[in-house]
């Protein structure tokens, strides 16, 4: 099912949370809503579900205008954060809930197997007869995602599904979610603050700040071609250098790197830590190493340049650099943005 | 023992202890050897003479009745409080406690005067033919506002710290309000309606104050068992006021237990493998 979101806005009290946002997801495509708190980003699922209602703006499912369809008609299955599993009944309860309130009556055995259908997807069988408070975390997010599939959703909406786990789950969580995604083709939008999910995950990312879609595309696209500082930030470490732009070329402390398409004029330089190197001759942003962090694959150095900037970059685990040393960071690729 | 990080725990244990002991457990243990002074066939002739079974009779119905009432009406109750905001909630939400602290006396005083035939209450019912004092019925009113506030102080704060992401959750899976009301919102209220009924009827078993004006107190109808109990101790008959004690007591204390039990039941799914 495509979702069409048409210059959808949301005001909270006075707080503007959502400001005509305009976002069209393909049938069957996974997109990550990308953003800090408070941009708007959950505030739109919710619209989406239908558990908030839109000020202004429509939302098609499909060809049907669905922004006044409340969420229990609407179709869609809904993973909450933390889970939001119903404590009193087992898993295999929870699982059975939403067939069992459905309008469309079905037996006790066809229930019986799509429940036992539906524990074997999320790899929880024999586990149907425990209480959500007798299995993990983990486990407590695969039974949530599962009651939401056994109503067949249009639309699978989550909630930042992995934001309470543990790291390894998180991961592990996240592998099994894109093999059910393209298992089941089902078309999935979910919210996360953690850049490092949306972009493991999604086919599409979309990055909102106060509000606003600030840029989306495949993760290729906003990791490669970020369209504004803010985006840069978010997406992970950057080092930033005030820069002067002449000619097509940016310098920045004495490091020079070619541009293209940006005035001349001042402008901000940003590098990520493997687009920064460091070598003991110049020319390059004279630095002394202040601190070395050992890290499995390489070395996180951060290297304070002449004009107190600390720059963070990552050299190979070989490289013998302690601090103290004096140098120059030499810049591999930079992107640069006029003021 | 195993250590605790918090001390004073023998010091506390000790005092809380010495306590219940002096507070409760004295009294109660003096009423339950009163009552087996006597020999135990004139312990069942008390307890079971016509006018005792007939107070037995007024009490547990009339209780039973009120702590019905009380459980709907409370949790009515508690549910407007929690999940809607309007002008002079904080005032109701003050006032449920009242029957608390108003002496029961004046609240039987004042509900009688309201529902005696020229009361304000009681001249509207009088023209439908309805009579509440000195009635059961008002036995009953009497009973219900006095333990009200069981129920919602009970309720209330389970039901403020429901999780609203379980009805949205149970919405989404196209519940309707009475399907979500009825399989999630109630199942997860049991154990703490079961707690404030079995309080709230154990106070009905016991009030007193507020009763006896509106009751009428007339022996084989409207007399409750705390009435004849004073009134065998205003005869100075410790022993029959002791044995009649006792048959509350004991009824009082079967119901807690099975309340516990049921509701230790209904909280099955909290427990960890």
């Amino acid at each position: 099912m495509k979702i069409r979101l048409d210059h959808v806005v949301k005001t909270f009290q006075t707080f503007r949370a959502v400001k005509d946002v305009s976002l069209e997801i393909e049938s069957g495509e996974l997109v990550a809503l990308l953003g800090p708190s408070g941009s708007g980003k959950t505030t739109i699922l919710r619209m989406v579900a239908g558990l908030e209602f839109a000020d202004g703006g429509h939302i098609y499912f499909g060809d049907q205008d669905a922004t006044d369809i409340p969420v229990r008609d609407r179709g869609v299955g809904f993973v909450f954060q933390h889970y939001a599993l119903f404590p009193h009944m087992t898993v295999a309860q929870n699982i059975a809930f939403g067939m069992e309130v459905s309008k469309t009556k079905r037996d006790k055995a066809a229930i019986h197997a799509r429940v036992a259908e539906l524990l074997r997807l999320v790899r929880l069988e024999g586990l149907g007869e425990r209480f959500p408070a007798q299995i993990s975390g983990g486990q407590r997010q695969r039974v949530a995602l599962a009651r939401a599939l056994a109503v067949d959703p249009k639309v699978l909406l989550l909630d930042e599904p992995f934001g309470a786990l543990d790291a390894n789950v998180r991961r592990e969580l996240r592998r099994w979610l894109r093999e059910i995604h393209s298992e089941l083709g089902i078309t999935t939008l979910f919210v996360t603050h953690d850049q490092e999910e949306a972009l493991d995950l999604a086919d599409r990312v979309v990055i909102l700040k106060d509000g606003h879609i600030v840029q989306q595309g495949t993760p290729e696209e906003v990791c490669r071609e970020p369209k504004s500082a803010f985006v840069m930030k978010f997406l992970g470490d950057a080092n930033m250098l005030s820069a002067e732009v002449r000619d097509g070329r940016a310098y920045a402390d004495g490091a020079v790197i070619e541009v293209s398409g940006i005035a001349d004029g001042k402008a901000e330089l940003y590098a990520r830590p493997v687009d920064l190197d460091w070598a003991v001759g110049g020319p390059g942003v004279a630095a002394s190493i202040s601190r070395v962090m050992d890290r499995p694959g390489g070395r996180r150095v951060i290297a304070t340049t002449g004009s107190g900037v600390p720059l963070e970059l990552d050299l190979e685990p070989e490289r013998a650099v302690k601090a103290g040393d004096a140098g120059y960071v030499t810049l591999r690729r930079a992107t640069v943005f006029a003021v | 023992m195993r250590r605790n990080v918090l001390p004073g725990l023998r010091l506390s244990l000790g005092v809380t202890l010495l306590y219940v002991s002096l507070i409760v457990v004295l009294p109660l243990a003096a009423l339950v050897f009163k009552a087996a002074s006597l020999g135990p066939l004139d312990y069942w002739q008390i307890v079971s003479s016509p006018r005792a079974l007939a107070s037995y009779r007024v009490t547990v119905t009339a209780a039973l009745g009120a702590t019905l009432f009380n459980l709907f009406f409370g949790l009515a109750l508690a549910w407007v409080l929690v999940r809607y905001r309007f002008p002079g909630r904080r005032i109701v939400d003050a006032m449920v406690d009242l029957p608390f602290a108003l002496p029961t006396a004046v609240a039987g005083i004042s509900l009688t005067a309201l529902f005696t035939s020229n009361g304000v209450f009681g001249s509207i019912l009088d023209d439908y033919g309805i009579k509440v004092a000195y009635t059961p019925l008002g036995i009953m009113i009497a009973m219900c506002f006095t333990s009200l506030p069981f129920i919602v102080r009970t309720v209330q704060p389970v039901l403020e710290d429901l999780d609203p992401a379980l009805e949205e959750a149970a919405q989404s899976l196209g519940g309707s309000d009475v399907a979500i009301f009825r399989k999630v919102i109630l199942p997860l209220l049991t154990p703490v309606l079961l707690a404030g009924v079995s309080l709230s009827f154990a106070r009905c078993l016991g009030e007193f104050g507020a009763i006896i004006f509106i009751a009428g107190n007339q022996p084989m109808s409207t007399e409750i068992t705390a009435l004849l109990i004073f009134i065998r101790l205003e005869e100075y008959d410790y022993q029959a006021a002791a044995a009649i004690a006792s048959v509350l007591l004991l009824t009082a204390f079967l119901m807690l237990a099975v309340t516990n039990w049921l509701q230790a039941r209904a909280l099955r799914y909290t427990q960890r493998s």
